[in-house]
């Protein structure tokens, strides 16, 4: 048996994650949160509500929120539904820790690696994603989640700080095509 | 010679020249002109010819309505044609070409059409170019379109990058002149959110080409202070260069900014042009109004042009269109025109009023005009010499965007035009595209809109106070045409239709508007009849004595000017037309230097070519031996994986599938396949139950997104009350195939588990580890029936894990293989995929019959029992070998008898799958065959009437390798 570690790697390829500075405006992959989707078993959304709150501290948020304290950030994704995620490095097995946590009222599965995330931030971030997605961006109030296409690709956008720090969330596998379309929408910029 | 006719005043910055060309010769402009003001400024009349019969042209125009001033503008691979001179922006070292003309603007050989022009009046082609029939597509057509002037394109690849983008107000405001300037004063003051759009480099409208005051300032004036105050605003976007182009539903527009088409050329990375959808909450059309020609001999000659042109020339770009004008007009706004001209110093030749029976008849000069003809209301006719005729026939309102979405505008008597009555949900109109002409009046509604818009939305808005500014009223006797016309009057000058034409529309019956239209191309040039549609309308009502309501209304449909299929594209350009997808494999596939293939999205590699190997056939084919003689690996990421859980979750799959699943046992995948609700399959795959509660569901590439709705569907719709719970996971594993004899030996070295046949036989599944601890799964699945794994990573790991595996098949003989052979082998297990379920086939087809359970009720498990479905020659999948192995088969033949006619009623079924078989030695091939189940042995021919060939096959089973399933059990 082979015990060497399997070395890991960033979505855009690369052993480290890449990042760019363009026009003041900041666009780096973010490999280091991992990812769990929460989706209430029926009927069981209160039980799941509560051990959501033992476990990160704070309550789950409702339709288009996002939440967050300590280790921990939720954001919502359907009705019952949330994905919610942790550092990687402490929280790399974040499935087994969020399905313990709900012990049975929701069904857990790991995302982690199912997204690149991404996170952007500078002063002309709306005039950026004005040229990205239909989302009234300049309207989106810090903790406000949202569903969106992004260069064809199913996105979630969090706004963490309003006109100030967005994160994108796609398929990675997608990742080298969303990267490319942030740069050359931070370029295109006037 | 220098700017010969450039006169004082206008706005522009004289303290700047800009040198630019037409047609090789160097011409000085300044900041603020466009193309046409500053040719006409150093006496360019000019600059086009007749796109049918060549005759010359100038600009009629000083907008975007213009249809004769068409040229090229630029050089290279950014030469754009079909261009309006009116709108071009000048800039330092402007090129611009004129079009439609051969050798030269000044003297065209095919000017000769204009001799020939009995033969071209409307209808010739469709009359003439008749027999023989095969000529047209060939000759006629060709020939015409070489004649026919649309300019010419450079053939390079756009250098430019496009954008596209979305913008979000409570207000859109349409146009910048007093009426739009008015209430973006109003909204904009009141705090809402507005969008003030305007196509124009200088906002202002009519404001810059009129010498009405406002209050005390000049309306120039006036409007550049306003647009200084909107500019500060910070909940106002103003939008120079930005054309709105359609109205859509829910209150979104489309707009195109011309974002750097005024520069040589954009800066670096920076887009030429951006595309912007627009979600209004309320919008106000303020696009002002167009002015109309009169109809009269030869009124097509440089120099005839519309007299607020005129005016917007002389006031605007102080270039004078001559040095002595004449005026013609059927209204009083066509009247000013004479003040205008006199204050600039610009002789007045004469003012002819049609009110007064007065009226132009003909005109003279070949390049451009020299003289008009007009007879008095006496009846005598005399010349008058002139450089420029002012022509008013009247103003139409700006009403293109309020017909998008199939709203009509009604007549209006008083001012002869359609005016807008039914609007789009959401939107307003003010000032002259309402068909309030006055500037007073346009204030006063332009600031009523606002209000009224934002009092919609919960706003209370304080309306501006006005200034004072012109209310003189619009008188206007209705004249179309100049009677009695011996020769030729234009009706649209960019398609060339005449009085005449219309009278032979008439004189054939096409009466009605739409008739019109398509027997003469009125208004069906890239100006959509912005200056014709009406007159034309008008002049065919005169022709039957009928009212112009009763003949018809005129409607539009976007983009209100041309916009660039650049535009439409956007970024989604070359390489970047779409996202591409990579598999976790791709860094470390690129690096062995593999051949890759597009799977809908998906980069996935097709074959790793080595060494000598010279045709693809050699790669393929020893992958596939190298496969099933010791170990082959293959990425499978892209299959689509569905996470199935909640204490229903079994019972779900067994309704979705049609084989059963509820007894599943924990650890055990299953084949499954899916029919659609008409009983037709829809996709298969396997499901693995990883615990009581918790499955995951493979799809096709292909269908991963689809089956993934299908279920949402299910689950959401058919079954609410299911406690199912359902996540893509496809993107969050990277998985491999591992196959061939030596695969358990392979996985064996990194899985920490026991996966001996006992301890893990076929179809078994598992959370597993490997390499010292890392969670991974385990499915013992195959599709190329060889001894097969499927194995399952975190995706960061997947490069790793690609990089061991394939370090360690290496050493046992091993290889990586790609899709090509995925395929290959896939056949010669005789594995149904994509070929086969190809939207027609049912279980029975494809050899699943027994798969459709009947034990229980599944999506289209009823339907799949219809009798059509099932008659006794159904199609079934059968294998197909040729006799003589050294021909090769091809997909899509038709399988006919021996003796039979090759036709379609003798057609006995169809090739699917067909690839080289390096296991058989031979072409292979999938087949649906009718009652194919009782016919192996059987010797067919396999015709292909596209390739003209034929070749003798004989029926076998689809199972070419291992047909008893002992490789994948062992």
């Amino acid at each position: 048996m082979d015990n060497l570690a399997l070395l890991p790697r960033c979505a855009l390829g690369g052993d480290k994650p890449e990042a760019r500075l363009i026009g003041g405006l900041r666009i780096s992959e973010n490999p280091g949160l991992a990812m769990a989707s929460l989706a209430a078993r029926a009927g069981q959304e209160g039980d799941v509500l509560k051990a959501a709150r033992k476990l990160t501290g704070f309550a789950l948020p409702g339709p288009g929120g996002m939440a967050g304290a300590g280790d921990w950030q939720a954001f919502w994704a359907g009705p019952g539904q949330w994905l919610l995620t942790a550092p990687f490095a402490s929280h790399e097995d974040i499935a087994r820790i969020v399905k313990s946590a709900v012990a049975g009222a929701a069904s857990v599965t790991e995302q982690t690696d199912g997204w690149v995330r991404f996170e952007i931030a500078g002063a002309r971030i709306c005039e950026m994603f004005e040229r990205l997605c239909n989302v009234d961006v300049r309207a989106m109030k810090s903790g406000q989640a949202t569903r969106c296409q992004i260069e064809h690709l199913g996105s979630f956008l969090l706004c963490q700080e309003a006109g100030a720090a967005f994160s994108v969330l796609t398929l990675r596998s997608g990742a080298r095509s969303m990267f490319h379309a942030l740069e050359t929408a931070a370029r295109s910029l006037p | 010679m220098s700017q010969q006719n450039r006169i004082e005043g206008g706005q522009i910055d004289r303290s700047r020249s800009l040198s630019f060309s037409f047609d090789g010769i160097r011409y000085q402009g300044h900041p603020g002109d466009t193309l046409a003001s500053a040719l006409l400024a150093n006496g360019v009349r000019l600059m086009g010819r007749g796109f049918k019969y060549h005759r010359p042209r100038g600009p009629i125009s000083a907008g975007s309505e213009e249809p004769n001033a068409i040229v090229e503008l630029r050089g290279g691979a950014r030469r754009e044609p079909n261009t309006r001179a009116t709108v071009a922006e000048l800039h330092d070292g402007l090129e611009a070409a004129s079009q439609n003309r051969w050798p030269s603007l000044k003297f065209d050989a095919l000017a000769i059409n204009d001799r020939l022009s009995p033969f071209f009046a409307a209808g010739f082609y469709y009359k003439t170019f008749m027999w023989p029939k095969a000529f047209w597509e060939k000759l006629y057509e060709p020939m015409i379109r070489r004649a026919a002037g649309l300019g010419s394109l450079s053939m390079e690849p756009d250098p430019d990058a496009y954008d596209k983008g979305f913008l979000h107000c409570d207000v859109l405001i349409i146009g910048a002149g007093p009426a739009g300037l008015a209430a973006a004063l109003t909204a904009g003051r009141a705090g809402a959110r507005v969008i003030l759009a305007d196509e124009d480099f200088r906002m202002g409208g009519r404001l810059n080409a009129e010498t009405h005051a406002i209050g005390d300032q000049a309306g120039a004036d006036w409007a550049a202070a306003a647009v200084a105050e909107l500019a500060a605003m910070p909940n106002l976007r103003l939008m120079h260069r930005t054309t709105v182009l359609g109205a859509y539903d829910h209150g979104i527009y489309s707009a195109l900014e011309r974002v750097a088409d005024h520069l040589a050329e954009p800066p670096a990375g920076k887009p030429r042009q951006i595309l912007w959808r627009i979600y209004s909450r309320r919008a106000i059309l303020c696009a002002g109004a167009t002015e109309r020609p009169i109809a009269f001999e030869n009124n097509d000659r440089p120099g005839i042009m519309m007299a607020g042109a005129v005016r917007s020339y002389v006031n605007r770009w102080a270039a004078a269109p001559g040095k002595r004008i004449a005026i013609f007009t059927n209204n009083d706004d066509g009247l000013r025109t004479e003040a205008d001209l006199r204050a600039r110093g610009i002789e007045v030749a004469a003012v002819i009023d049609s009110r007064k029976g007065e009226m132009v008849t003909d005109s003279s000069g070949r390049l451009g005009l020299t003289g008009i003809t007009v007879r008095g209301a006496d009846g005598q006719s005399r010349t008058i010499p002139c450089e420029a005729l002012a022509v008013s026939g009247g103003w139409n309102p700006n009403l293109q965007l309020t017909c998008h979405q199939r709203n009509r505008p009604v007549w209006n008597d008083a001012l002869q035009a359609f005016v807008p009555e039914s609007l789009p949900s959401g939107l307003s109109v003010a000032g002259a595209a309402g068909g309030v002409f006055s500037t007073h009046g346009a204030l006063t509604t332009g600031t009523g809109a606002a209000v009224a818009a934002l009092a919609d939305l919960g706003v209370t808005a304080t309306p501006a106070t006005l200034p004072r500014a012109e209310d003189a009223p619009y008188a206007i006797k209705p004249l179309w045409y100049v009677p009695h016309t011996k020769g030729r009057a234009w009706v649209d000058q960019q398609n060339d239709v005449t009085v005449k034409d219309i009278k032979l529309a008439k004189q054939e019956n096409f009466t009605s508007v739409e008739h019109l239209k398509r027997y003469t191309t009125l208004g069906m040039a890239t100006d959509q009849g912005k200056t014709s549609n009406v007159t034309g309308l008008a002049v065919m009502a005169e022709l039957t004595g009928k009212s112009i309501p009763e003949t018809g209304t005129t409607i539009y449909r976007p983009p209100y000017t041309p916009v660039p299929i650049a535009a439409y594209a956007g970024r989604s350009a070359g390489k970047d037309f779409r996202p591409t997808r990579l598999t976790p494999s791709h860094t470390w596939a690129a690096e062995q230097g593999a051949v890759f293939v597009e799977v809908g999205m998906w980069l996935r590699a097709q074959w790793f070519p080595r060494k000598g190997e010279t045709h693809w056939r050699h790669s393929v084919d020893r992958e596939v031996l190298t496969t099933r003689a010791a170990v082959g690996i293959c990425d499978v990421t892209t299959l689509g994986k569905v996470d199935v859980q909640g204490t229903d979750a079994a019972e779900f799959l067994n309704r979705i599938y049609a084989n059963p699943f509820a007894k599943l046992p924990v650890g055990r995948v299953r084949y499954g396949l899916m029919l659609r609700e008409d009983g037709i399959a829809m996709d298969d795959g396997t499901a693995a139950r990883l615990a009581e509660d918790h499955f995951v569901v493979t799809t096709t590439t292909a269908n991963a997104v689809g089956v993934y709705r299908h279920m949402e569907f299910c689950r959401q719709c058919l079954w609410p009350d299911m406690d199912v719970q359902l996540i893509s996971t496809t993107e969050a594993w990277a998985q491999f195939s591992v196959a061939g004899p030596k695969a358990r030996d392979l996985l064996q070295k990194i899985v920490d588990q026991d996966i001996s046949n006992e301890a893990f036989p076929y179809m078994a599944c598992a959370g597993i580890t490997v390499c010292g601890g890392l969670r991974a799964r385990l499915f013992r699945i195959s599709f190329s029936g060889e001894l097969a794994y499927e194995i399952a990573v975190p995706t960061r790991y997947g490069d790793g894990l690609i990089r061991r595996m394939s370090a360690l098949a290496e050493d046992m003989g091993g290889c990586v293989y790609g899709t090509e052979a995925l395929g290959v082998m896939r056949i010669e297990k005789g594995h149904v995929a994509g070929n086969e379920l190809n939207g027609t086939t049912t279980a029975l087809n494809l050899g699943m019959a027994g798969m459709v359970s009947k034990k229980k009720d599944a999506i289209g498990s009823t339907l799949s029992e219809r009798e059509g479905l099932n008659q006794p020659d159904a199609l079934n999948v059968v294998g197909l070998r040729p006799v003589n192995p050294a021909e090769a088969l091809a997909a899509g033949s038709h399988l006919i008898n021996r003796d039979a006619e090759a036709n379609a009623a003798n057609d006995q079924g169809y090739l699917t799958s067909v690839c080289h078989s390096p296991h058989v030695g031979s072409s292979i091939a999938l087949a649906f065959l009718k009652n194919g189940a009782n016919r192996k042995g059987e010797t067919l021919r396999a015709v292909n009437p596209l390739k003209d060939t034929e070749v003798l096959v004989e029926v076998v089973s689809p199972h070419f390798v291992d047909p008893e399933g002992e490789r994948l059990r062992g």
